[in-house]
């Protein structure tokens, strides 16, 4: 049977601990030259796509902005739709929110990205509906939880119905008989419990039909909307166990959408050191994992996990003696710990057999670097967990802006093309080509 | 006098309702990237300060015969941003249906993919179509929402200030990136939305990216006096355009601004051929194809136009916003035969690479930041405040 191929996406550094800012090579979050130049590295090495995260509101410890990690970036369609003048095969990827936007002008400027980029637009529908990000927005934090997904299943869909309303040849543009587009081109309806619409979409039908849905949440109503509407899932279970067990169990929700397990592709979110030998490339991590893990943020790791006031405690001294408060609020805006009783009691065995201060322990529970080797190890293990069904590609997130893929792309992307599991140039113009997803069929026009 | 500023209308296929119909017109094209890039570069070349374009939710024309698409403007012209270097990019932003957090980030972001040259023109959504097509509001009277638009931009500026400019500090020795100091909440509260803050973009390199308000009648004059740092007037009579132009002056000054700090641009469509007689043929075969009739100022030579533009920079006018009929046909005139001509009378400055930035384009300084003043907790919700703005009033 022939090698399962891989598929790759570039993560631009996020606002976390996980991007080092403090490294000499590091620059800036902000301005385009930083994503022009992973977006060309990223495409250098024939990546599927560039990804760009999203948040909404600024971080907050103790009521206070969070300022020990990268704060601030810019608004995400519109740095990709920038990247598009400068790249010319890479798929561009943005994260936004379904809860504080609407249908009509979502899917209209994601269907712009489409045309604008020629077939690359990708959105990764996220969830988030906390009071904390709604002070931002008109409706305020409207949404219950439990409704996150409905309503994010109900955008989608009302998104599809607007791309869906302009057929391939609706637009006529017929000079002699002055007919622009066919008639009825662009009417659509929708009503459902969360979105009552109908009018004219002013969009032609773009080169995807429908821009790549990716989905990024661990929740059963996520997986299970991910299995309806997903073409790609972002999702945390990188190792080789976890992600056998999430790849098993959400390519198993697909057959109740009459869906085939290649049409929705798993890419787990993971780091990876590249060094000349295996035992350089465990120097180098342990070196980035210290630069990640300042004292600072050692304690407002713990406070994330503690739910407490830590900021007296040394952070090279013991583990804080108290229980965790579970749901304090303390720290806001960003993802917490499931449960943080079983966490606090795992990390208190870990310090304990060895020896840890509570930033050894952070650094060693935190450690988010899933491949670390030299060039050949890496390909080798990428290969293997991607035939062994832990994944169908990884999504990247180097530590260093632009930098930080300059390695992989140079030293893995050539070993993984000699293995023959990855393209040595685009075969397809659109994302869903380097996806190897379908074209989704337009719906008749006028339909409404 | 100072040298007269140029602008260009990219419009559809041109400002004329059949334009699409002309042969010149590669009709399958018009939503190509290559398209945009193309006419904004050729502008850029020929020396012109900056591109607008309009948008809207709803269609851009009216019916089957009109091109009745259109993409969304702040993305096609952040397309255009990173292959040019020097003109200005004001696409037109709505504010009613919209989310002002979304938009003014949207634009800062347009400010730092173009290094400095974005500006956005506000807008309001009116119809019923466009309040069907979001289903969350039903059309209201202009002037409701004029008034909020002028909320809107208050609360974009306060947001583009909620970072100081160097807000970002990265120390190493407390392992700080940011001062949290140098990041303010806007505590915005207006009268149908209230933002927290502050925003999640950097301030962006012009500080406030450049703000244009139509004067689309006396609904948009409050707004126009309070937040526009450039105003379009478009009234095809020059006594009107005089007209409109003092009313804005005495508005800007009745809103304790500076009249300095305002541009105003006459907007004047033009339809340019070698001779007046296939100009007006021209026209006319454009307007046998549209039922929809729309005023052309200038149809002629660029011999004839001369004079119109010198008279309106005469009356006051900082600039010319120019709205081809047909932009394949009309903005090569424009940029090889009228630029020049506007050059060699003195009208127009050289076309030299010339500042960077939108903002030192217009002679318009970049704005101090309200919250790095001592007093802006004092002033933020002042009593002079209008009381339009203070919820509840
Ligand atoms: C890998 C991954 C990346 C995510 N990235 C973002 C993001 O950039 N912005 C955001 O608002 N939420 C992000 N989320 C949050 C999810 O979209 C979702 O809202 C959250 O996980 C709650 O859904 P759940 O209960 O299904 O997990 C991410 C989640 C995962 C698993």
């Amino acid at each position: 049977m022939a090698r399962k191929q891989l598929h790759l996406a570039a993560h631009f550094p996020g606002v976390n601990n996980t991007t080092v800012w403090s490294d000499p090579r590091s620059r800036s979050q902000i301005e385009f030259s930083s994503f022009r130049d992973l977006a060309r590295t990223a495409e250098e090495g024939t990546f599927d796509f560039f990804f760009l995260a999203e948040g909404l509101r600024l971080r907050e410890v103790h009521g206070q902005i969070h300022d020990l990690d990268v704060v601030g970036r810019p608004e995400s369609i519109t740095v990709l739709t920038a990247l598009a003048a400068v790249t010319t095969h890479l798929g561009l990827a943005a994260t936004v929110n379904a809860t504080f936007n609407e249908p009509y002008e979502l899917a209209r400027r994601f269907a712009s990205l489409d045309h604008l980029s020629g077939g690359r637009a990708a959105w990764n529908v996220v969830t988030s509906s906390d009071a904390f990000t709604g002070e931002n927005f008109r409706r305020g934090g409207f949404l219950d939880h439990a409704d996150r997904y409905t309503r994010a299943s109900e955008f989608v869909s009302a998104a599809r119905t607007l791309w869906d309303s302009w057929t391939d040849d609706d637009l006529i543009a017929d000079r002699r008989s002055g007919r622009f587009a066919a008639e009825g081109a662009g009417r659509f309806s929708h009503r459902g419990q969360h979105f009552d619409i109908a009018g004219e979409f002013t969009v032609p039908r773009s080169p995807q039909g429908h821009p790549v849905v990716i989905q990024a949440g661990d929740s059963a109503d996520g997986r299970d909307f991910a299995a309806a509407q997903a073409d790609v899932i972002f999702t945390r279970h990188g190792t080789l166990e976890a992600g056998q067990a999430f790849y098993a169990d959400v390519k198993s929700r697909l057959a109740a959408h009459g869906r085939t397990p290649d049409s929705l592709k798993i890419m787990p979110g993971v780091s990876v050191v590249v060094g000349d030998t295996d035992a350089e490339a465990e120097e180098k991590a342990a070196h980035i994992r210290s630069q990640q893990v300042s004292g600072a943020t050692a304690i407002a790791t713990a406070e994330l996990l503690w739910g407490i006031d830590l900021s007296d405690r040394d952070p090279d001294g013991p583990l804080p003696l108290q229980d965790p408060v579970v749901g304090s609020g303390v720290v806001r805006g960003r993802v917490g710990f499931t449960d943080p009783v079983a966490t606090v009691a795992q990390w208190r065995e870990a310090a304990e057999s060895h020896g840890w201060s509570l930033r050894q322990t952070v650094i060693a529970q935190q450690n988010r670097q899933s491949f670390i080797g030299s060039a050949d190890t890496i390909a080798r293990q990428l290969d293997s967990y991607v035939q062994a069904d832990a994944a169908d590609g990884y999504i990247l997130v180097p530590h260093l802006t632009p930098g930080g893929l300059d390695d992989f792309v140079a030293k893995v992307v050539p070993l993984l093309r000699e293995r023959g599991v990855f393209r040595s140039e685009y075969t397809g113009r659109t994302l869903r080509d380097h996806l190897q997803l379908p074209t989704p069929q337009g719906a008749a026009s006028g339909a409404a | 006098m100072t040298p007269l500023l140029t602008a260009v209308a990219l419009d559809g296929a041109g400002f004329h309702p059949a334009a699409w119909r002309e042969r010149s017109v590669g009709v399958q094209d018009l939503f190509a990237p290559e398209r945009i890039v193309s006419l904004t570069l050729r502008a850029e070349t020929a020396g012109v300060d900056l591109v607008t374009l309009a948008d809207s939710l709803g269609p851009a024309g009216s019916g089957p015969g009109e091109v009745t698409a259109r993409l969304d403007a702040l993305a096609v012209l952040a397309r255009a941003a990173p292959v040019t270097e020097r003109i200005g990019l004001v696409p037109t932003v709505t504010t009613t249906h919209t989310e002002p957090f979304h938009l003014q980030a949207a634009v800062a972001t347009l400010d730092w993919v173009s290094a400095g040259r974005a500006g956005w023109q506000i807008q309001v959504s009116d119809t019923e179509l466009e309040a069907q097509h979001i289903g969350r509001r039903t059309a209201a009277d202009p002037s409701v929402l004029w008034a909020e638009a002028t909320e809107v931009a208050e609360v974009s500026r306060l947001l583009w200030d909620s970072w100081e400019d160097d807000a970002e500090i990265r120390d190493l020795a407390t392992g700080r990136f940011i001062d949290r100091d140098r990041l303010h909440y806007t505590d915005y509260v207006g009268s149908t939305f209230s933002v927290k803050g502050p925003s999640i973009v950097p301030r962006p390199p012009q500080g406030h990216p450049v703000t244009f308000v139509a004067l689309t009648g006396p609904e948009s004059l409050p707004t126009v006096a309070a937040a526009a740092d450039v105003v379009l007037i478009d009234e095809t009579d020059l006594d009107a355009a005089v007209a409109a132009l003092a009313t804005v002056g005495d508005a800007v000054r009745r809103r304790g601004r500076d009249t300095e700090q305002v541009r105003a641009l006459i907007a004047v469509s033009v339809l340019l051929e070698n001779d007046p007689g296939t100009a007006r043929t021209r026209r006319e075969r454009l307007d046998a194809r549209s039922r929809r009739r729309t005023p052309l100022d200038h149809v002629g030579t660029v011999d004839s136009l001369l004079p119109l533009i010198e008279r309106l920079a005469e009356t006051g006018f900082d600039g010319v916003l120019l709205r081809p009929a047909v932009l394949d046909t009309d903005l090569p005139t424009i940029t090889d035969d009228l630029l020049p001509r506007l050059r060699d009378s003195g009208l127009a400055g050289p076309n030299t690479p010339g500042p960077l930035t939108l903002r030192d384009r217009l002679g318009l300084p970049r704005p101090a930041n309200h919250f790095a003043t001592e007093h802006f907790a004092a002033d933020h919700f002042a009593a002079d405040r209008p009381a339009e703005l203070r919820r509840g009033a």
